[in-house]
């Protein structure tokens, strides 16, 4: 796979040349969750499993017989993929105390590369939500809130007041996996996407966030939000690494039907120098209402990038983007419906005391293992799909979708080759202005730059650009043609170079000894 | 008193003959043990997703093609939602928009007045032919206050043939469904049994006056039998009949059969109407079956169902198998509607044929009057029957050469129903049952009789 660019420090390239074990490596990680354990990124944390997975690592490295560059490579995955053996609780009630006899497609693919899993992530419950603060097990923490950019910029409104009450969040709902890449606990995790879930938090906390095209790679084992839209999110700190984890989860997969038959052959990304054949496309209605001028402006800032380089630039339409958020909030609640109908205490998950007949058992266990989130997404879900309404809301919202995503089609064959976006309004808010609005409210707000890309399927990625007056992360989001992610992120890569993206300063990882940790205080693996 | 006019449609539910489920690969086997076959899929298990399995795809598009449907070469799968026991994902998986056959028909035959000398053919179109899953099964533990559920059949493959309300009466549904029940035995798109519940009616009935609209329809499941589906359906009718003419009203709503009580009683549902909440099963894409024109050069035909390919392969059907047996044999229509309605009684009708100089028209005779009945007094099948074809071929030999008489014969068959493995020329000897070929021993014999009986024979004589 990709061990190219001996100048970058690379983890792969290490510990082909014993330099650091996949054991240390696993260790330091296992210890570096410790210490920042009030991130409350990681659900649950399999210790003993991962260091049975990073001894088999290091006997293949001495018999010099790796499976690839994610051998020894320790990774997190969000906790809405099966994990045989391993808690998967989707942050419910619901499925506290759940182990899945199976492996999600994803996650058997990474084992049998070698990867080392080292525990399962932090979400908002059933992957509802835009900031990871919705699950049982509390909201994650963004790890840019204690780092020295933050504090440098923050200032205390009084002095008693306490200084953890001013962390941010980390966006989501795909929170605990973003910020477990950010703060350098694994190399690369799993995320999920829907309306944005994996781009969103990979955004606020300063990491890259991929959304593959739709039928790339496989759903199998993921816990379904929404069928038609929800695909696996890669999470890396830089855009190589990125590509490596996708050249080793895409491709067909029998066991789901919505996967391409195609080949899919892995790539290398090339280093683009010539951009001059580029033509970037810059959608007016992303300038969306809320936007903060300082993205504005660092957006306007990346187009010009890309003009004084030589590539061209210019203004394109897609008029239904401001339909999207209610289109995707109609069909999203139909198929969460539709969903989650499956759980009723009786075949596993929770069930409740209550027994006096089946139909009272299954509702007290619905109300007591689903958050009020998930209860009203399944209420208007069934709403919408009642008979009378079918066609004025499902209906029609899938033939808006069509629209949407007709306006993609159209754009990208007028021979623009790639979408540059913002991907948040802002930059992270403090946890205790965010819960000031309900779920569905943020939802709505936050899910706006993201979601049109879920509904027309195609592929995109956050790219760490700045940080923002507050000294918190901003990102911007590139969207490519489907199953073009070749292109897209060789674009992304570029821009990755030309920005120069700080490495977060966090004082538990500079604790850790220094000497181990170079490893993964530089960005990448690959 | 004006005259009803009863209008019966049938929904048929015949489970696919297959290897594994609709869409999942756990076995498909009738009394295993309690969920023993119950895949990750079939147990709703989070994450999993369905994969549609070829050979349900191909039963359907067969038993569609020998029902004169036309086959939809798109067709879409959709989710029909409610909670029950025995559904695990809180839906089934079905096909309510777009089906893969439509517009078909079946033919039947009647007898007029129970004389099997006088048929008459009739049709009933077929709406539709829909796949879809099966459900689990749940058992009512009253005493214990509990239910039980096995998920065995959770998934298992299903075609529910839909009619049109083209019948009248029980006896034709009756009719109907055995003709169709041959037609999927024969196809092996489903083994149809209606014991092992391979093959499930439900019948939708109402009575209106001529010239009027269609009555308010009532739904009669719990039907395990073809001879219970007509008795219900004949007494539905006539609850209706009664029940309007006495000034009431029927209630559209769902009525089991009692077969001990031989009527229909009232499912009372206190949840009123269901709203299914179809939705579109996004995890499936659109079924795309091809023909012979529109195949595509470079598919693998590993990948792709062709129908022209499966049409070529059909099986002759009842109708075609009759009328063949008709020709070949010369015997009347009627008689190979019995054949054919006896499991395994053609063939065994044809290993006596092919044994046997004996006109096929004198052995259809042997095989409906006297194999048969012995087979229905001792509820025996065909495959039961002590007497084998080569066994019943042998004993037509000795009659047909005249070696024994055709009452000898007949006593000899008797004996062979023993079961006692010997063979008719022993059971002859035996029992000295040949018939005289010296001419001088007969007339001796004669000459004794007379003599005996000289008074007799005197009057006899003199008229």
């Amino acid at each position: 796979a990709a061990l190219t660019g001996a100048l970058r420090f690379q983890v792969s390239a290490a510990l082909k040349e014993g330099r650091v074990t996949p054991t240390e490596l696993c260790q330091k990680c296992l210890s570096l969750i410790k210490s920042t354990k009030f991130l409350n990124a990681y659900i649950t944390v399999a210790e003993e499993t991962a260091l049975k997975q990073a001894e088999e690592s290091e006997k293949r490295y001495r018999r010099g017989q790796p499976l690839g560059a994610l051998d020894g490579i320790p990774v997190a995955v969000k906790d809405n993929f099966n994990t045989a053996g391993i808690e998967t609780t989707c942050a419910s009630n619901m499925l506290k105390g759940y182990i899945s006899p199976y492996n999600a497609t994803v996650v058997q693919k990474l084992l049998d590369q070698g990867a080392v899993l080292l525990g399962k992530t932090n979400l908002d419950e059933f992957a509802m939500g835009s900031g990871s603060t919705d699950g049982v097990f509390g909201p994650v923490r963004n790890p840019w809130s204690y780092s020295r950019q933050y504090k440098e910029k923050s200032v205390p409104k009084s002095h008693s007041e306490d200084k953890e009450s001013n962390w941010v969040i980390t966006g989501g709902s795909s929170g605990g996996s973003a910020a477990a890449v950010s703060s350098f606990t694994c190399f690369a995790a799993l995320g999920s996407d829907t309306g944005g879930s994996t781009r969103n938090p990979a955004a606020h906390c300063g990491v890259v966030g991929l959304k593959p095209t739709y039928g790339l790679i496989s759903r199998h084992g993921l816990i379904p939000l929404v069928n038609s839209m929800d695909v696996p999110g890669i999470l890396t700190r830089c855009v190589d690494d990125a590509a490596v984890v996708l050249g080793s989860l895409a491709g067909h997969d029998p066991k789901d039907s919505t996967t391409i038959q195609d080949d899919f052959k892995p790539f290398e990304l090339p280093d683009l120098t010539d951009v001059s054949k580029l033509s970037i496309g810059i959608p007016k209605e992303y300038h969306a209402p809320g936007l903060s001028s300082e993205i504005l402006a660092l957006w306007s800032k990346a187009a010009d990038l890309f003009k004084n380089a030589g590539a061209k630039v210019i203004e394109v339409s897609l008029p239904h983007t401001c339909y999207s958020i209610v289109c995707y909030h109609v069909l999203c609640a139909a198929e969460v419906a539709s969903n989650m109908a499956r759980f009723d205490g009786l075949e596993y998950g929770h069930r409740s005391g209550m027994n006096k007949s089946t139909e009272s058992m299954y509702a007290a266990t619905r109300r007591e293992g689903f958050n009020d989130v998930v209860r009203g997404r399944i209420l208007s879900g069934n709403y919408f799909l009642l008979k009378q309404n079918y066609d004025n809301y499902f209906v029609k919202a899938q033939k808006v979708r069509r629209l949407i995503a007709n306006d993609f089609v159209k754009v990208f064959r007028s021979g623009v080759d790639i979408l540059l976006t913002p991907t948040t309004l802002s930059d992270a808010v403090p946890y205790m202005e965010f819960i000031k609005e309900d779920n569905r409210t943020r939802s709505a707000q936050d899910d706006i730059l993201t979601q049109a890309a879920n509904m027309a399927g195609l592929p995109a990625v956050n790219v760490p650009t700045a940080l923002s007056e507050r000294g918190l992360p901003v990102g911007l989001q590139f969207i490519g043609r489907s199953f073009q992610e070749k292109q897209l992120l060789t674009v992304a890569k570029w821009f990755e170079k030309q920005v120069k993206f700080p490495m977060i300063q966090l004082e538990e990882v500079k604790r850790h000894d220094h000497r181990g940790f170079q490893h993964q205080k530089s960005a990448s693996f690959s | 008193l004006a005259p009803w006019v009863p209008v019966v449609g049938l929904e048929i539910h015949a489970q696919i003959s297959s290897n594994s489920k609709l869409f999942s690969g756990s076995q498909v086997q009738f009394a295993a043990p309690p969920n023993s076959l119950v895949s990750f899929f079939d147990a709703s298990l989070p994450g999993t997703l369905p994969v549609l399995n070829r050979r349900c795809v191909e039963a359907a598009v067969m038993t569609g093609l020998a029902l004169n449907c036309s086959i939809n070469k798109k067709s879409l799968f959709d989710r029909k939602h409610y909670f029950y026991a025995d559904l695990p994902a809180g839906y089934q998986i079905t096909q309510q928009r777009v089906p893969i056959a439509v517009n078909g028909s079946l033919s039947y035959s009647l007898c007029i007045d129970n004389k099997l000398s006088q048929m008459v053919t009739k049709t009933v179109r077929i709406k539709q032919i829909q796949l879809e899953q099966d459900s689990g099964k749940s058992l009512h533990d009253d005493t214990r206050s509990q239910t039980l559920v096995d998920l065995n059949r959770a998934g298992v493959g299903l075609m529910e043939v839909v009619m049109e309300p083209d019948l009248c009466c029980g006896e034709e549904a009756a009719a109907a469904v055995r003709e169709l029940q041959l037609i999927l035995q024969t196809l092996g798109s489903s083994q149809a049994v209606m014991a092992e519940g391979q093959l499930r009616v439900d019948a939708n009935v109402s009575v209106h006056h001529p010239g009027e609209p269609y009555g308010v329809r009532t739904e009669v499941k719990n039907i395990n039998s073809i001879r219970f589906l007509a008795k219900a359906v004949d007494y539905e009718i006539q609850r209706q009949i009664e029940e309007l003419e006495n000034g009431g009203t029927i209630l559209n709503e769902t009525r089991a059969f009692d077969s001990k009580l031989g009527c229909t009683v009232s499912m009372r549902d206190k949840e009123g109407k269901q709203d299914y909440r179809f939705m579109p099963e996004p995890n499936l894409p659109p079924l795309i079956l091809y023909d012979a024109k529109s195949l595509p050069a470079n598919m693998n035909h590993q990948q792709v169902v062709n129908i022209d390919w499966i049409h070529e392969r059909l099986p002759d059907l009842p109708s075609v198998k009759r009328a063949k047996l008709v020709e070949q044999y010369g015997i009347l229509p009627e008689h190979s509607f019995t054949l054919l309605n006896e499991d395994g009684l053609t063939e065994f009708f044809e290993n006596v044929v092919q044994r046997t100089p004996m006109k096929p028209q004198k052995v259809i005779g042997w095989i409906l009057k006297d194999l048969l009945s012995y087979l229905k007094q001792h509820s025996l099948t065909v495959k039961e029957s002590p007497v084998s074809s080569s066994l019943l071929a042998d004993l037509l030999n000795l009659l047909e050469k005249k070696e024994i008489s055709s009452t000898a014969a007949k006593q000899v068959l008797a004996e062979l129903w023993k079961g006692e493995g010997k063979t008719p020329l022993e059971i002859v000897t035996e029992k000295k049952l040949e018939l005289m070929q010296d001419q001088k021993e007969l007339e001796e014999i004669c000459q004794a009789v007379i003599d005996g009986q000289e008074n007799e024979v005197i009057m006899m004589v003199l008229g």
